[in-house]
């Protein structure tokens, strides 16, 4: 190690050498971040400085005003804005909670099980992964329809679950698994079911903390299952609520304060999220490469 | 014989036991929109009446008589892509690479923060743009370029047909550091160290050289992961501009994309069929360009 003289990727310490990787990086992150701080800052604002010309960036008197009239004064329904949240974290954490349990068993089938159309399901999965669900919105209703999932909290759900990324990445992970641990196992007289509890979940978790992170934004951010499956208000979800908050704001300075707070209440259980699982992302992630 | 027989079926049945819920709702949510669309391309269908087949009608008159699709959603698509696509996936990259090139500690928090965007949903921030772009002089925007003297007037960014384009694509390279930023990111840091000290022994003498013969190819599936990725994100992200403007279509179609030509049809004119149309051949370009990504980085065996 100590011969070599040439630069050094990912390296343990700083070193004055990487002084311009820092200046750019930093220089773009703030760039990035700008838009989202800008967020918090409109949050915070009083309406008085909503108002300001010219206006400001950041508040000088911050206020949780903003956040006291979204949860009390609802404007656009009858509906109590809460209601929005609550279906919002029932359909969320459903599924998370299902898409990465059928990611996970068919994830392991895919990797150390044999059977027939394998190979089939594999290659339909990677084809899938080029899927753009914008492009089958219409068809997808009829089946939604068909399966009598519309003004239906399910019709949230059921139709997300299928992730080929999820079952790509938790498959690629459980490969890792060398096979003879699993032959062991199986010669002992473990059930395939017992073999997947015991000693797949536990070492494919950091592949289900990256899946169920995709799965949470997909499902919390999601506004298309609210638009086209609900027709009853009342089982509309925080997100959709968001869009009634930013229809026509550009001319209506009063609402921005509301919204924003709306915004942030979208955005932040995602940050917490990926700060608590971001380095079982970086470990899954090593495993995603398509071979 | 008969042993084996029954200890195959056996096997289908505990691997069925595993498959089958993936199996079921890929099937119902997938696979048969897919192919519903493929069938329904080829009918009229106004959801009223039962589908007509029609044969290819659908898909000549989008190549003979859509004049907006030939004239506003194709250049329009390709502009986006074309930008959005090949540059979202670069600057994941280059940005994968800056970072692996730190220590950990303020890489996760720069990683952190470059990833953010991604997370957003875009109806929460269009409360941010619709402020920063508001067309009269109290939008950040047009305060700012009033105030350094470069615009007299407050330009209506959103509504305009010449910039309502170039804000979709500052939008979208903005939250384009995903998964696939992700997947490059892991992957540079799981290149073997060796690999380089073999490369600084056989001669190579800079930066470039070193990304160009060593960590591109010792990444390859992952930069395949991405390339694929940066493809079905550019063409799922085309919503934007209706988000931006508030109105499908767009003001004088200055950022309808092919997305918002299926909604258009789909859902306000109520025309199924041709809709379904169009959203074949969404699928087959993105198809196609996925396998072009293919021929560039699977390794050959």
């Amino acid at each position: 190690m100590s011969s070599f003289h040439g630069n050094k990727v990912n390296p343990t310490r700083m070193h004055k050498s990487q002084f311009k990787f820092y200046l750019f990086l930093i220089s773009l992150s703030a760039f990035m971040i700008l838009p989202i701080i800008f967020m918090f800052s409109q949050s915070l604002k009083p309406i008085g400085e909503l108002f300001l010309y010219p206006p400001r960036f950041f508040v000088e008197n911050p206020t949780f005003k903003n956040f006291y009239d979204l949860f009390n004064v609802t404007s656009v329904t009858v509906i109590p804005m809460t209601r929005f949240l609550f279906n919002s974290i029932v359909v969320t954490g459903s599924v998370v909670f299902l898409s990465i349990t059928i990611s996970a068993m068919a994830g392991f089938a895919l990797s150390k099980l044999e059977f027939k159309w394998k190979k089939v399901l594999f290659e339909a999965n990677i084809i899938a992964l080029m899927f753009v669900s914008a492009a089958v919105t219409i068809p997808r209703y009829f089946v939604v329809d068909t399966l009598g999932l519309t003004d239906n909290l399910l019709g949230h759900i059921i139709p997300v679950l299928a992730m080929p990324v999820g079952l790509f990445l938790i498959k690629q992970f459980v490969d890792q698994i060398p096979n003879e641990i699993i032959q062991s196992a199986s010669i002992d007289g473990a059930t395939n079911f017992t073999i997947f509890r015991k000693i797949v979940v536990p070492v494919i978790m950091p592949a289900m903390a990256t899946v169920s992170i995709l799965a949470f934004q997909m499902a919390w951010n999601n506004t298309e299952t609210s638009e086209i499956y609900m027709n009853k208000e009342t089982l509309r979800t925080f997100a959709f609520y968001m869009t009634t908050l930013t229809g026509n704001l550009e001319n209506k300075v009063a609402g921005q304060g509301i919204a924003a707070a709306a915004a942030l209440i979208m955005f932040v259980p995602n940050l917490i999220i990926f700060i608590f699982m971001q380095s079982r992302v970086i470990d899954t992630m090593a495993h995603s490469g398509i071979k | 014989m008969k042993m084996a027989m029954k200890k195959s079926v056996r096997r289908e049945l505990e691997a069925l036991f595993f498959v089958w819920p993936f199996v079921l709702t890929f099937t119902c949510f997938i696979v048969i929109p897919v192919i519903v669309a493929i069938y329904l391309s080829f009918t009229y269908f106004n959801t009223i009446q039962p589908p007509e087949f029609i044969g290819l009608k659908n898909y000549v008159n989008l190549l003979t008589q859509d004049n907006v699709f030939m004239m506003y959603v194709l250049p329009n698509t390709f502009k986006f892509s074309l930008i959005v696509g090949p540059g979202g996936y670069l600057l994941s990259f280059w940005l994968a690479w800056l970072l692996a090139q730190i220590p950990k500690r303020s890489r996760s928090v720069l990683t952190l923060i470059i990833y953010s965007p991604s997370m957003t949903a875009a109806v929460a921030m269009s409360v941010v743009w619709l402020v920063v772009f508001s067309g009269d002089s109290s939008g950040y925007l047009n305060s700012i370029l009033i105030g350094i003297g470069i615009i007299n007037e407050p330009i209506q960014w959103m509504q305009s047909p010449h910039y309502l384009m170039y804000i979709m694509i500052a939008v979208t390279l903005w939250n384009s550091m995903g998964v696939g930023f992700l997947a490059m990111l892991a992957g540079m840091l799981n290149i073997n160290q060796e690999m380089y000290e073999a490369g600084y022994i056989d001669g190579i003498k800079n930066r470039l050289q070193e990304v160009w013969y060593i960590t591109i190819p010792s990444m390859k599936p992952q930069m395949l992961f991405g390339a694929v990725m940066a493809v079905v994100g550019t063409f799922q992200a085309g919503d934007i501009g209706v988000t931006l403007s508030g109105a499908n279509p767009t003001p004088q179609y200055a950022g309808q994309v092919i997305v918002n030509h299926i909604a258009d049809y789909g859902f306000i004119r109520y025309d199924m069929g041709y809709a379904s149309a169009v959203s074949v051949v969404l699928l087959v370009i993105v198809y196609g360009l996925s396998k072009v990504c293919w021929r560039l980085f699977a390794e050959k065996d």
